[in-house]
């Protein structure tokens, strides 16, 4: 690609020249995709941002983003930098409070969101936000009679106008434009304090971009599928760096609730999921299985054994005999490609998964059915983008080797430190945290502690400042056992607690839909979740998880004093609305520790049950209690095996 | 922030002194009341009190032995319930009459029977009108799927669904009609609270988007109280009770029949 392509609205417009007649972006509306061109895309994002100066947006504004995937609200982001200005995406399930913070800390003026659900977020948030003056939506749906607000569809008319009457403004303000200004501002999710700011230049982003697409080979004929949060890093890496920067298609679900169907129609090329979407499939694909019948039971039980095997093998292009290769052909044939076909994957040559751990038996048998998943590993801070796992050489558990132009080193309390082009221009406002992020030779420092392997593989353990010291002095990384736990798919999440202790607790949350189906084959009767959670049966269930992952514990040196002794299964799963997780779903220890401290009294004081009552959120943001007794339950635990020395 | 709704119009639908009994049993003696054009209009009362033969009769599954009712002035007695939906009167029903083994699609796609105007026979080799008609329909039911937010259920037998849903297909098949009138027996009961305030959203944006004027009959008094007009209140066939929400809940004789009173 051409260096004169060096920010974002101008690959647009190179894009819309080269391959102007190429769909840039799919939606599907009233039941049909409706496909827009890169032409027709460069034209819509130039009516967007000359409507927006129509309206002052101006050079350096910060334009907030709320909503679902939308093709308009990619657009809306494009538009803001070409003028010079900041895309902020925000989490849009997030409630109208947890704007405000965001709001007021970006100095937000103008806003692009997607309905009325958004938009009476906006209104509320309004009174206590001073700079908020415009919003625009995307959807007129039920908003006939708000005041005060632009449709987009208005806005762009406007623009339209205000084109004509300014010829040259859009390509002048596009030319004034350089490769260092920022480009998109996202908010860290903040698992401890308040969000901040991460100032992502045009640069960084299309660095992290290249490298990626050079990697993975991704050429404009490839398509993916956008369903991800806007505001997350991973979105706007693949969905809006790598979408300009390589000019593939992005196609966008009709609801959240239709991503698996729209994910069949579309049968995109390049893919990324969490871990815990991964999961959702094999799950449903497993309890779809139970119900057939005994041939195709059988059948499938047959096949995936066979892919065990040999499936990754033959994926990673190692040698393999012929008989199993004319086994997994076969199987290829009955059930790994219908079952690809089914799940959407079909034609997927790269898929990624990041944000949490991976259990490795999820993780082989996707490989294994012939689904290039790969790992990778990176910040917010880093453009998602540190280290990926290349074809053909995929660890289960690692996170790959460092990325083209990543400079990578493992500081000496295991803490990974990394610098390159990707880095971060710094924290909004917040020169203090940038200082203490970034050191004086340019390394960013992850707070993630993990090594290189012998072949340079960096293998992730734990967030560094949760790394701490058993009682015994043993090394604690409560993450790290949390994972193994969540690897069961009865478990849907896991707080251990163990620093400074004698022995390790937990706090288990069980999967509803898992644990669910468990229950209804055995005709075990239960009324809700707080109901299900506390039954004899389902606590036998999580025991049985638990002293398994204690049994792997015990093999792995130091880490074996770290095995579970006590463990109860909480009455509530923990959610963002109650702040107990984040918006991306990572538990934020120290709160739960808080609010739950006499459950961890109680684990710790031997009791067998202890009452609780918890205030809870809904949805809708009105508040409820919800009480119950929790029962207690040991786990057993194994005597710690010596650690192997290297000979 | 929504303030001003709609504006609502003249009187299109007149019920004048309706009788309606079963044998011995007088289910509606003498009840009048009327609905205006893009009102919500409600019809509460206890159980048993003629809530849905009332809405049997406005469109045309009884017919009152006496009484006159005047439709966009049009003066009938007796009218049958295809007559009623060709004048552009819709329904839901209290225990969901859906097509259970349908999918979402194609029971919403029957609400689209009335407009249909091709011939058997080239609906059954699906040529000339019968496909342009079919374009033209799908479309439609489409945008009655992305009103009530459906789309993830569109290819789902019906029979699968949670009752709420089933609900919600029901008064998207009656959308489908492209109705001027739309009566709605029940469209909350046995919903919980959440489904409950999807389905008073829906009902308020059908009224405010497509000026569709609603006659309802609701048990949850909050809900009718927040979202109709006018409420016309029933108790063992005769009404006791006609106004706005607030009117009738400072009616004593609506509270004495929902509270119930020494006779």
């Amino acid at each position: 690609m051409d260096a004169r392509f060096d920010t974002f609205p101008r690959l647009l417009l190179h894009h819309a020249e080269v391959r102007g007649g190429h769909p840039a972006c799919r939606e599907k509306d009233l039941g049909i995709w409706q496909t827009w061109t890169w032409r027709e895309v460069a034209d819509e994002v130039r009516a967007l941002a000359c409507g927006l100066a129509a309206q002052g947006f101006r050079r350096g504004m910060h334009l907030a983003i709320i909503g679902d995937n939308r093709p308009r609200l990619y657009w809306s982001m494009l538009a803001a930098q070409s003028l010079g200005g900041i895309a902020v995406p925000m989490y849009q399930d997030a409630p109208a409070a947890d704007f405000v913070f965001v709001l007021n800390d970006a100095e937000i003026a103008y806003a692009i969101v997607e309905d009325q659900e958004q938009v009476d977020k906006m209104l509320e948030a309004m009174p206590q936000v001073p700079t908020l003056k415009h919003i625009c939506y995307d959807d007129p749906r039920g908003l006939r009679n708000y005041e005060g607000m632009l449709p987009l569809d208005r806005l762009q008319a406007l623009g339209r106008e205000f084109d004509r009457e300014n010829p040259g403004f859009y390509d002048g303000e596009i030319a004034k434009g350089r490769p260092d200004d920022v480009s998109v501002m996202l908010y860290t999710s903040g698992t401890t304090g308040k969000p901040k700011g991460v100032c992502q230049t045009h640069a960084a982003f299309i660095a992290s971009a290249r490298g990626g697409a050079q990697f993975d080979h991704l050429t404009p004929d490839d398509s993916i599928l956008s369903y991800l949060p806007m505001a997350w890093v991973g979105d706007h890496l693949f969905s809006l760096a790598q979408w300009v920067y390589v000019g593939f298609t992005i196609n966008c679900p009709e609801s959240g609730d239709t991503v698996m169907t729209d994910l069949r129609e579309i049968g995109p090329t390049y893919y990324f999921a969490p871990p815990r979407v991964f999961e959702n499939l094999l799950t449903q694909v497993t309890i779809r299985m139970e119900d057939a019948s005994a041939i195709k039971r059988w059948i499938y039980k047959w096949a995936t054994a066979v892919a065990r095997r040999c499936g990754a093998e033959i994926l990673d292009g190692k040698p393999v005999g012929l008989g199993d290769r004319l086994r997994y052909f076969l199987g290829n044939l009955l059930v790994y490609g219908p079952l690809r076909n089914v799940l959407g994957m079909s034609r997927i040559r790269v898929a990624y998964t990041a944000g949490a751990a991976i259990g490795p038996d999820l993780f082989r048998f996707y490989r294994s059915i012939h689904v290039n998943l790969k790992q990778l590993y990176g910040q917010t801070e880093t453009c998602a983008y540190v280290c990926l796992q290349p074809d053909g050489d995929v660890k289960l558990d690692s996170v790959g080797l460092p990325a083209p132009g990543v400079e990578l080193r493992i500081a000496a309390g295991g803490e990974v430190l990394v610098r390159g082009p990707m880095l971060l221009k710094e924290y909004y406002k917040r020169p203090d945290a940038t200082a203490e992020s970034i050191d004086s030779d340019g390394y960013f420092h992850t707070g993630d502690a993990g090594f290189l392997d012998s072949s340079g593989h960096l293998k992730i353990i734990d967030r560094a400042k949760d790394v701490g010291k058993l009682a015994n002095g043993a090394m604690y990384a409560p993450n790290y056992i949390e994972n193994k736990l969540k690897f069961f798919a009865h478990i849907k999440e896991a707080v251990a607690f163990g620093h400074e202790r004698d022995e390790v607790c937990a706090f288990i949350n069980i999967d509803m839909g898992s644990v669910g189906n468990w229950a209804e084959r055995r005709n075990l009767a239960y009324s809700g979740y707080t109901d299900l959670a506390q039954k004899t049966e389902v606590y036998q269930l999580i025991k049985e998880c638990v002293e398994n992952v204690n049994a792997e514990l015990a093999q792995e040196g130091e880490l074996g004093h770290s095995q579970v002794h006590r463990f109860l299964v909480l009455h509530k799963e923990l959610d963002p609305d109650d702040d107990e997780l984040t918006r991306t779903r990572k538990v934020r220890r120290s709160f739960v520790a808080e609010k739950y401290a006499v459950l961890i009294d109680a684990l710790y004081g031997g009791k067998a049950v202890q009452h609780i009552e918890t205030l809870v959120r809904f949805e809708d943001g009105r508040t409820g209690m919800v009480a119950a007794d929790l029962r207690i339950e040991s786990a057993k635990t194994r005597p710690v095996a010596a650690v192997k020395k290297a000979a | 922030m929504a303030t001003s709704r709609r504006t609502i119009g003249d009187v299109i639908l007149t019920l004048e002194r309706i009788s309606l009994g079963f044998g011995g049993v007088k289910a509606l003696s003498e009840v009048s009341f009327d609905v205006r054009e893009h009102e919500i209009r409600a019809i509460i009362g206890p159980n048993g009190a003629g809530k849905s033969s009332m809405l049997n009769v406005i469109n045309g599954v009884y017919h009152p032995q006496q009484g006159t009712i005047t439709f966009r002035g049009e003066i009938r007695r007796e009218m049958v319930p295809h007559q009623a939906a060709a004048q552009g009167i819709a329904r839901t029903f209290q225990n969901i009459a859906l097509f259970k083994g349908m999918s979402v699609l194609d029971n919403i796609m029957t609400g689209r029977n009335l407009k249909m105007r091709a011939s058997i026979l080239e609906q059954a080799i699906h040529f000339g009108r019968a496909r342009r008609e079919e374009l033209d329909n799908r479309r439609k039911v489409e945008e009655v799927i992305d009103f009530l937010e459906i789309q993830h259920i569109r290819k789902t037998p019906v029979g699968r669904l949670p009752y709420g849903l089933q609900k919600r297909v029901e008064l998207a098949r009656a959308l489908a009609a492209e109705p001027s009138m739309l009566l709605l027996d029940e469209p909350m009961a046995g919903m919980n609270v959440e489904e409950k305030q999807d389905m008073c959203r829906f009902v308020l944006d059908v009224n405010e988007q497509y000026g569709t004027t609603i006659v309802l009959i609701e048990h949850d008094m909050g809900v009718v109280m927040d979202i109709s007009d006018r409420v016309v209140v029933l108790d063992y066939g005769r009404k006791i009770g006609d106004g706005t929400p607030d009117e009738v809940r400072a009616s004593q004789a609506v509270i004495d029949a929902y509270l119930g009173v020494a006779h």
